[in-house]
């Protein structure tokens, strides 16, 4: 296995020289090109098996953060998934780009405040809704994408990875894992913060599913969430960070409307692809 | 463009394999194929395209064993690189100004993280207005950028051969940074030239494949592209300037193996009529030429002038240059890379 990681969090706090945390290969480059990178890699591990120079079967994984993936790594990723490299990119999405103190990218939520997108007394936060990553990577349709949370690693996360890892013959893998960070989000000790990931997840804020080789598949607990009415209300989500404390009534409103929009969305993708209904 | 056979089967001591007539772009190509990189990534920008083109279809053809990565840009042409050649893998690109433009930042990570990466540059002008005609103001950009040897090539014959002897250069382990061979847009990437090509095996014992430096390997784990406080920063960054100031002399020996399996005579600087030179033109690239012909008119008028090429950029040849020019009374620059705040 060889590990790539962009610039942030995860990398400034796992390499500083002359210490390291990766008991693994592990490589960073820049910010905005995980995906090329990662790329190279799987090329020159195909060279050298082939010219018989050095005889590894070794998969390369990519780690990238919501800034690296969503926004300045984008062109990158969409290169690396339609030329088809046998790549898992894991998206690790915080909501910011944390590394630099909070501010704005385009996995930000709606109304949430970030150090460019402050909530002041005209501007409410982030005006836009969180960009639709997995839709943009299940349009180059890749063998496998999923989400994954945090709070959900034993079965969901650990399975999820088993199965992108198994598909990389055939090309890309992603997985999108849901990883709220404490200082970032803020409102809440560092112990509550898979308490607050799975809020994600029973709030249908963050549904878990799968795209298996154009398959949409509403994994569980999510698929439970389909049902309005089982799960829990966005504002103990919500409510729990400070980086929506200034948000009103009238505002989670939205933010449910348009959880419900996205839900829907997902519900039709899912039977659309052929997927029995998970539940009747 | 096809390929013309001038004179096939051009013997010297069985060094020469074929004699051709091709492009310094091709000539790049040719030499990438003969030293059998294993990963190219490029992206199409004129003058440069026709050079990786021509590699593409080598690979194509299964006469070069290469994976090709077609990417989306060029910052991802050498981002892929650096993950190659990171993995063990030797590795070739090309491109011309905007695209260099593109690579900027990575140009360093290469070089920061010892990374013996060969790129051929088409030089081109820099955009506003956009030109896509020669000039070297993409190659004056990157004097400081951080660790790349830089070389500029005369004729398709010396692009060829400088490819070669970049991949000796780079992966020497006393260096280990990437090298960068240029030559003119146009005049010289679109000029058809002959070209001696040598056999494959002589390439082969000169700039043999193997893997003697730190990578990415399973059995072995490293962390590259760490994070480093200014103390350690420093000291690495040190040996980045240690191992160019020693590739000066590697650079040499490397010259001098290279003149002697193939027959040439490369050196750092390449004088003309200088011995009792009053004025010498100092200038590089596809005009030396015309350089070399203005001197023998000049001669031909009375004057005693001389010229010299430099065919090594970066590092800068301060001391033979210096040695060389001492004592003349005047010297004359072409450089072709317009600065713009100087008039
Ligand atoms: C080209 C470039 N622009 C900006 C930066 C500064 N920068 C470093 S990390 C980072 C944000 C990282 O955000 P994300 O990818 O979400 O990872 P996180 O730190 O949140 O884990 C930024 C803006 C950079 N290193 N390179
Ligand atoms: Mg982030």
């Amino acid at each position: 296995m060889i590990i790539v990681n962009p610039t942030g969090c995860l990398e400034v706090t796992t390499t500083i020289y002359p210490y390291t945390s990766w008991g693994v290969p592990y490589i960073h480059v820049a910010f905005e090109n995980a995906g090329a990178v990662a790329s190279g890699i799987e090329a020159a591990i195909k060279a050298l098996n082939k010219n018989g120079l050095l005889k590894r079967n070794t998969r390369v994984i990519a780690i990238a953060g919501d800034g690296g993936t969503y926004d300045i790594g984008l062109q990158a990723l969409s290169g690396m998934l339609e030329r088809g490299h046998g790549v898992l990119y894991v998206l690790y999405d915080n909501e910011a780009y944390m590394n630099t103190g909070i501010q704005r990218s385009g996995g930000t939520p709606k109304f949430a405040k970030t150090t460019t997108m402050p909530a002041g007394t005209v501007i409410r936060g982030k005006i836009q809704k969180k960009k639709d990553i997995m839709s943009i990577v299940m349009a180059h349709h890749i063998p496998y994408a999923a989400t994954a949370n945090v709070a959900y690693p034993p079965i969901d996360l650990v399975n999820k990875v088993r199965k992108a890892l198994s598909y990389l013959e055939e090309g890309p893998a992603f997985i999108h894992v849901l990883a709220p960070c404490p200082p970032g989000w803020g409102g809440f000790p560092d112990e509550k913060m898979i308490e607050i990931a799975r809020l994600a997840t029973e709030t249908g804020y963050f549904p878990l599913y799968e795209w298996d080789r154009d398959r949409l598949i509403i994994n569980p607990p999510s698929d439970m969430y389909m049902d309005k009415r089982l799960r829990k209300p966005l504002r103990e989500f919500v409510k729990a960070q400070s980086r929506w404390s200034h948000v009103t009534d009238e505002e989670i409103k939205e933010l449910e409307k348009d959880i419900e929009d996205f839900l829907n969305y997902l519900w039709r993708l899912s039977i659309g692809s052929g997927v029995p209904t998970p539940y009747a | 463009m096809s390929l013309i056979t001038i004179e096939p089967r051009i013997k010297r001591g069985g060094i020469i394999r074929d004699r051709v007539a091709i492009t310094s772009n091709y000539a790049a190509a040719y030499a990438a194929k003969d030293v059998e990189v294993d990963v190219v990534a490029a992206y199409p920008i004129t003058p440069q395209t026709p050079a990786v083109e021509k590699v593409a279809e080598f690979i194509a053809n299964g006469e070069l064993s290469a994976e090709y990565i077609p990417v989306e840009s060029e910052h991802s042409a050498l981002s892929a690189l650096i993950g190659a050649s990171a993995a063990g893998a030797r590795t070739f690109t090309a491109t011309s100004s905007q695209g260099l433009f593109y690579m900027f930042e990575l140009l360093y990570i290469a070089s920061g993280l010892r990374l013996p990466i060969v790129m051929a540059l088409a030089t081109r002008a820099a955009s506003a207005p956009i030109c896509i005609h020669g000039d070297y103001q993409d190659l004056a950009a990157v004097r400081d950028s951080g660790g790349w040897i830089v070389m500029i090539a005369s004729s398709a014959q010396e692009v060829y051969d400088s490819i070669i002897m970049a991949y000796r250069i780079a992966e020497d382990s006393r260096v280990l940074l990437p090298v960068m061979v240029s030559y003119d847009g146009f005049l010289m990437s679109h000029t058809t030239e002959p070209v001696e090509l040598y056999d494959l095996d002589a390439i082969r014992r000169f700039a043999p494949k193997k893997i003697d430096r730190p990578i990415l390997d399973s059995r072995r784990p490293i962390t590259m592209g760490v994070m480093a406080v200014p103390d350690w920063y420093y000291e690495i960054k040190y040996q980045v300037i240690d191992a160019m100031h020693n590739s000066m002399g590697v650079i040499k020996e490397v010259h001098d193996e290279f003149n002697k399996t193939f027959g040439r005579n490369y050196r750092l600087i390449e004088e003309y009529r200088i011995d009792d030179a009053d004025y010498v033109v100092i200038t590089y690239g596809g005009i030396w030429g015309n350089t070399k012909r203005a001197v023998d008119i000049a001669r031909k008028n009375g004057i005693k002038a001389g010229a010299l090429k430099l065919r090594l950029f970066r590092p800068f040849p301060t001391d033979d240059l210096v040695r060389i020019v001492e004592g003349v009374r005047a010297i004359a620059v072409i450089d072709r890379a317009v600065s713009q705040e100087h008039q």
